[in-house]
């Protein structure tokens, strides 16, 4: 499907949605739709059932995180039109307090991905019938595809003779966490080399 | 007589059970012998890859996409490889586009005789998997071949593949296509007009059109219910719009159109894989972008910018420019998709990786409902469900 085709779909999107779409894009050969969060159903809900989108098929649900931003989530919805055979993505912005409708009503299929989006963000969608945990170890506590969640997390198990069971304890870990991210430390490192700290203070 | 109360029975399946193909528990509240709930528990193979993949470069994420879907690993590197090509602009030469090809449809044959030969041990029918495994076994070993590994092949790589086909290999794969069909057909007289695999089979885990699409089926789960829709003839990537193969339908929806479906889809794969070995064209297998790929092992003993390039290239990676895109292959199960977030470092900064299996796992409770309990096997069997990528 040629980029002009994309463009016209995301206007027509946009003028049929004129409250609830922010803006359309394309890039990378994709259309994306930024929309208001309050009114995501009535835009799945107008995607799937407009003519000239036919937007069928909910193939991902899934969340981003960008803690800077006042809003920290992402959700990202791609949907696919076999009838257009076109793909959009729709994306709204959460944040851990505000619920987002649950879009359950539109597609049946979104249950499952909501409670992992819940799962892993902590996005809590209101109105889902289950919003279980879905891939964490029962009685799990935080949301660890957060940015701000430890890779090692917070426990760990074992199996302990005394009290013949599973137990969970704290991570301890024998040396600190070590992040390489090998980037140049002349072109692109952002943070101060071990032991160049003096040389700041120093310096100022 | 006094009234008595009778409550529904609560079975839980699994998570040790040899016919949830993995460590799925379901807790199965039974009406007599009926199924009235279904509530899948699902997670008990969960790796945290995504997670891992935020924090590992781009090449070093590629090997845990062979640990998803661990059945057919290289299809699930090949969506990974397409969504970084994507973001990269980078361009692939023909013949790793063949190789890639090539490899994904032996992918596929592997995942159907698992599936299949699985599906009928679970229905009661034990000879086929004695029969196939041995064919799977030689498929392997032409994995081991290209990559020096059996299961993990880590061998996809953004902007071509690692290496090239070692000499005799592709004339072993050919002569290996011409004795297979002999044993599909073995396997087909064993299963297809079998009366118990019918009565297990036909018109169990019935799904209309319309069904399918709202819980979000692909793949072989949505062709059986007769929706013609393939990616790779719908949304060709690499060479599949040059290759000539038939899309394989269904027509009933249930779990016997879908085994037979995947016996159709293997000939084709066949069809596919003899094509690919016949047009391949020589030439790189990987791109000779400096700043994508490796320099060549010859180059870097006499060049010192090559040795700089390979240097740089597994130490601090490559950039990914910013942005944002979504890849997808036909894997064997279903759409297999990767939707990639790069904020313009040697990391990703997100990587959902889109199972098909999960979403046609959370159909579960709508397809077993009002089944027999000994349904459930035969609908979670056709389904094709494999925990790696399920729990990721």
């Amino acid at each position: 499907m040629s980029e002009k085709a994309l463009y016209e779909l995301g206007e027509h999107i946009a003028s049929k949605l004129e409250n609830e779409v922010i803006g359309t894009s394309v890039t990378f050969g994709e259309l994306t739709i930024l929309a208001r969060a309050e009114h995501i159903q009535k835009v799945l809900t107008v995607l799937r059932d407009d003519a000239l989108c036919l937007f069928k098929q909910l193939i991902d649900l899934c969340g981003v995180d960008y803690p800077d931003r006042a809003k920290r989530f992402d959700v990202v919805y791609h949907l696919l039109s076999m009838q257009l055979n076109q793909r959009v993505r729709v994306k709204i912005q959460a944040d851990a307090d505000t619920p987002v409708p649950s879009s359950i009503d539109v597609f049946p299929g979104a249950g499952w991905f909501e409670r992992e989006a819940w799962d892993m963000y902590g996005i809590f969608f209101a109105d889902h019938p289950d919003l279980r945990r879905m891939l964490t170890d029962y009685g799990f506590r935080g949301h660890p595809l957060r940015k701000d969640f430890p890779v090692s997390g917070h426990v760990e198990v074992r199996y302990c003779e005394d009290e013949k069971r599973v137990i969970q304890e704290p991570v301890s870990l024998r040396q600190d966490f070590r992040d390489f991210d090998f980037m140049s430390p002349w072109e692109s490192a952002e943070y101060i080399l071990p032991g160049d700290e003096k040389a700041e203070e120093e310096g100022a | 007589m006094a009234e008595v109360d009778i409550k529904n029975y609560n079975l839980n399946f699994g998570p040790q059970h040899p016919a949830a193909h993995g460590v799925l528990r379901m807790v199965l509240e039974l009406d007599g012998e009926l199924i009235e709930r279904v509530d899948c528990h699902i997670g008990l193979l969960h790796r945290g890859t995504e997670k891992l993949i935020e924090q590992k470069q781009y090449l070093q994420a590629m090997p845990y996409f062979d640990r998803l879907d661990y059945v057919a690993p290289m299809n699930q590197e090949h969506a990974f490889v397409m969504a970084i090509e994507k973001l990269l602009g980078a361009e692939v030469p023909l013949r790793a586009q063949y190789i890639r090809v090539l490899y994904s449809e032996i992918g596929r044959i592997l995942n159907h005789i698992l599936n299949l030969t699985t599906h009928a041990m679970d229905v009661g029918a034990m000879t086929p998997i004695t029969w196939l495994f041995e064919e799977r076994e030689k498929l392997m070993e032409f994995y081991e071949r290209i990559s020096g590994a059996r299961f993990h092949a880590a061998f996809f790589r953004p902007g071509g593949v690692h290496q090239d086909m070692p000499d005799g290999l592709a004339e072993d794969i050919l002569a290996w296509t011409e004795t297979y069909p002999q044993m599909i057909k073995d396997v087909e007289t064993l299963l297809i007009d079998n009366r118990i695999f019918k009565q297990r089979n036909v018109d169990i885990g019935k799904v209309s059109v319309d069904d399918a699409l709202a819980w979000g089926f692909t793949g072989a789960m949505l062709r059986g219910c007769g929706v013609p829709w393939d990616l790779r003839r719908s949304q060709p990537y690499e060479v599949y719009d040059k290759l000539d193969f038939n899309i394989a339908i269904g027509k009933n929806g249930d779990c016997y159109d879908r085994f037979m479906l995947r016996i159709a889809e293997m000939k084709e794969s066949l069809k596919i894989i003899r094509q690919c070995i016949n047009d391949m064209p020589t030439g790189p297998v990987m791109s000779l972008d400096n700043k994508i790929a490796p320099p060549r092992r010859a180059d870097m003993k006499t060049s010192m910018e090559a040795l700089i390039h390979h240097f740089k290239h597994y130490t601090e990676g490559f950039r990914v420019p910013e942005g944002e895109v979504y890849a997808a292959v036909e894997a064997p199960k279903g759409e297999f998709g990767v939707y990639l977030v790069s904020d313009g470092s040697n990391r990703p900064y997100r990587c959902k990786i889109r199972a098909p299996g999960f979403a046609h796992l959370q159909a579960m409770e709508f397809m077993c409902k009002g089944h027999q309990l000994a349904d459930a096997p035969a609908v979670l069997g056709a389904m094709d469900i494999v925990f790696g990528e399920v729990d990721r």
